[in-house]
């Protein structure tokens, strides 16, 4: 899933101050697990800057709304909801950042009479597993090009803080990484499960250089399936 | 011959070889490098330059290698994957053998949040031991990594680093084993203070006959006083110092902890001289350089082989 983090409440403040009507618009999937941009979160965020403006009598109106995937247009399509969005002055989204974009280009193209400001209230971290109760672990990069199957499903490109495709590098020690004790080697644990599935064999061939064409160095990427555009 | 490098000449000859370490000023200043450069000439084979160690920004390991070979003295220039993607450092490499650089090491780099810029972005396009393929490829094969030709001659005597004291212990001689394959010439180890472990790290080396493949120079660090040795083997990764030898050199009393430390490193060179499977050492004295001839007279290593 991906994770987010809600801004700091007075940058929120400060990027919606000149506005009277602000719709703060969640997103309930990924941020919603992660509890940063759900119902919950929507309802929190809009109390607080009621709270504020209303403390400096700056007279404002938040709006509350919610929508299923804010990258997806379908979820967005209700003509009320749309007409609601249009009397908005601006839309606080608390969704990633893919959802900030899309629904700002979607408000944008289906509502021509009138532009649409969407600005972000989270800033969006990473595409990670829930660990414990309240931790999140970055897990991937979107490399494009997944190594898991030779690296006992321990990605060395996201969870190195090099990303060595031949590690561990000389700042391992005791399993954790040089950066700092709260992180684990990602090599270190690729050996340990190597070596109980007896596989360690699988790493010692070097490991040639990465193409990085299919990740983010190739330039923003598209992902076209011609069967499903029939 | 690889490079035909003084350092690769004695290594070939048989020699016990002994480098040394200098680390480029935090600006422009070449006197400062010319200075550092005098207090190693003579003392040691050949000096690594550092590329901004710790990653603090200073000269250029390319730039302060040009000073010394200005000087008669030949550089190790070090090479980091942190900072460069493989276009700069095949663009490197061209430009350091056009300056009469014939010695590297290949090296990951320390992380750059270690640094005075932890705000920036690291490239990490290849790993320490890509870099040994690439740069064998370019010497043996005269090309670059996408296969097109180089122009001109590209030399080179390719050095890496190797940690035993990093974990996982198992793992590491394995980790060698892959430098070797990807076509290290010799081999520069993180600072011995630990020697039993290192002593078993060099037999595993032994028993796969990975001194026979590459040359390794056991590196070593004077400790100046138990303050640098207590800070070392708390924060600086990958480096075990064992409590007798902090005691030791407590117990020569205050105004005599460098004296104590230099005779701990003699002791050391010499223990490591004897080591089946070491070709030489790799003297890292840190800020220390006007002391290295000191040392060396002290460990019986003057005067310097030549070829």
């Amino acid at each position: 899933m991906i994770t987010a983090d809600r801004k700091p409440f007075e940058e929120i403040k400060e990027s919606v101050k000149n506005y009277k009507k602000i719709m703060v618009l969640g997103c309930e999937t990924c941020v919603a697990v992660c509890q940063a941009g759900g119902e919950k979160e929507v309802e929190i965020l809009a109390s607080e800057l009621r709270l504020a403006f209303g403390n400096e009598g700056n007279k404002v109106e938040v709006s509350e709304e919610l929508v299923v995937r804010q990258c997806d247009d379908e979820f967005m399509a209700d003509p009320a909801f749309l007409e609601r969005v249009k009397e908005a002055d601006i839309i606080l989204s608390i969704a990633c950042g893919v959802g900030v974009q899309h629904s700002c280009n979607y408000f944008n193209r289906v509502i021509t009479d009138k532009p649409i400001r969407v600005i972000p209230g989270l800033n969006t971290t990473f595409m990670g597993a829930n660990i414990d109760v309240g931790l999140w672990e970055e897990r991937c990069l979107g490399c494009g090009d997944c190594v898991l199957e030779k690296t006992g499903g321990i990605c060395p490109i996201t969870r190195c803080a090099k990303s060595l495709l031949n590690g561990p590098c000389g700042g391992s020690s005791d399993g954790k990484c040089e950066i700092n004790k709260d992180t684990d080697c990602a090599w270190h644990l690729i050996v340990e499960r190597l070596e109980a599935l007896g596989e360690l064999d699988r790493i010692k061939p070097v490991e040639l250089f990465k193409d990085w064409r299919p990740s983010h160095s190739g330039g923003p990427r598209k992902r076209l399936r011609e069967d499903l555009r029939i | 011959m690889k490079s035909g490098s003084n350092l690769e000449k004695l290594l070939e000859k048989g020699e016990f070889v002994v480098t040394g370490e200098l680390g480029p000023p935090k600006g422009t200043d070449a006197e400062a490098v010319k200075k550092k450069a005098a207090m190693l000439k003579g003392n040691v084979d050949s000096v690594n330059i550092t590329d901004n160690q710790t990653a603090i920004v200073r000269m250029s390991s390319i730039a302060a290698s040009k000073i010394l070979i200005d000087e008669g003295v030949e550089p190790n220039m070090q090479m980091v994957a942190r900072d460069r993607n493989r276009i700069a450092m095949m663009s490197d490499l061209f430009g350091a053998t056009a300056l009469g650089i014939k010695n590297m090491l290949c090296l990951s780099g320390d992380h750059q949040s270690f640094g005075n810029h932890p705000e920036a972005k690291n490239v990490f396009d290849i790993d320490s031991i890509q870099m040994i393929y690439m740069v064998k490829t370019m010497r043996d094969e005269k090309k670059v990594i996408c296969g097109d030709e180089i122009e001109g001659d590209f030399q080179m005597f390719i050095g890496a680093a190797c940690n035993p004291f990093a974990d996982p212990f198992q793992y590491r001689v394995h980790r060698l084993a892959k430098k070797v394959e990807a076509g290290v010439d010799f081999i520069q180890t993180q600072c011995i203070y630990d020697m039993k472990r290192f002593k078993e790290f060099m037999k595993q080396v032994v028993d796969m006959g990975l001194h026979e493949k590459c040359k390794i120079l056991a590196g070593v660090t004077p400790l100046k006083s138990v303050g640098m040795a207590r800070y070392m083997a708390a924060n600086v990764s990958g480096i075990i110092i064992p409590e007798e030898m902090i005691e030791r050199i407590k117990g020569a009393g205050k105004g005599n902890a460098a004296t104590e430390g230099i005779k701990i490193l003699c002791e050391q060179m010499q223990e490591l001289k004897e080591m089946e499977g070491i070709a030489g050492i790799h003297l890292m004295a840190i800020e220390w350089e006007h002391r290295v001839g000191e040392i060396m007279e002290m460990a019986g290593m003057l005067p310097r082989p030549t070829v």
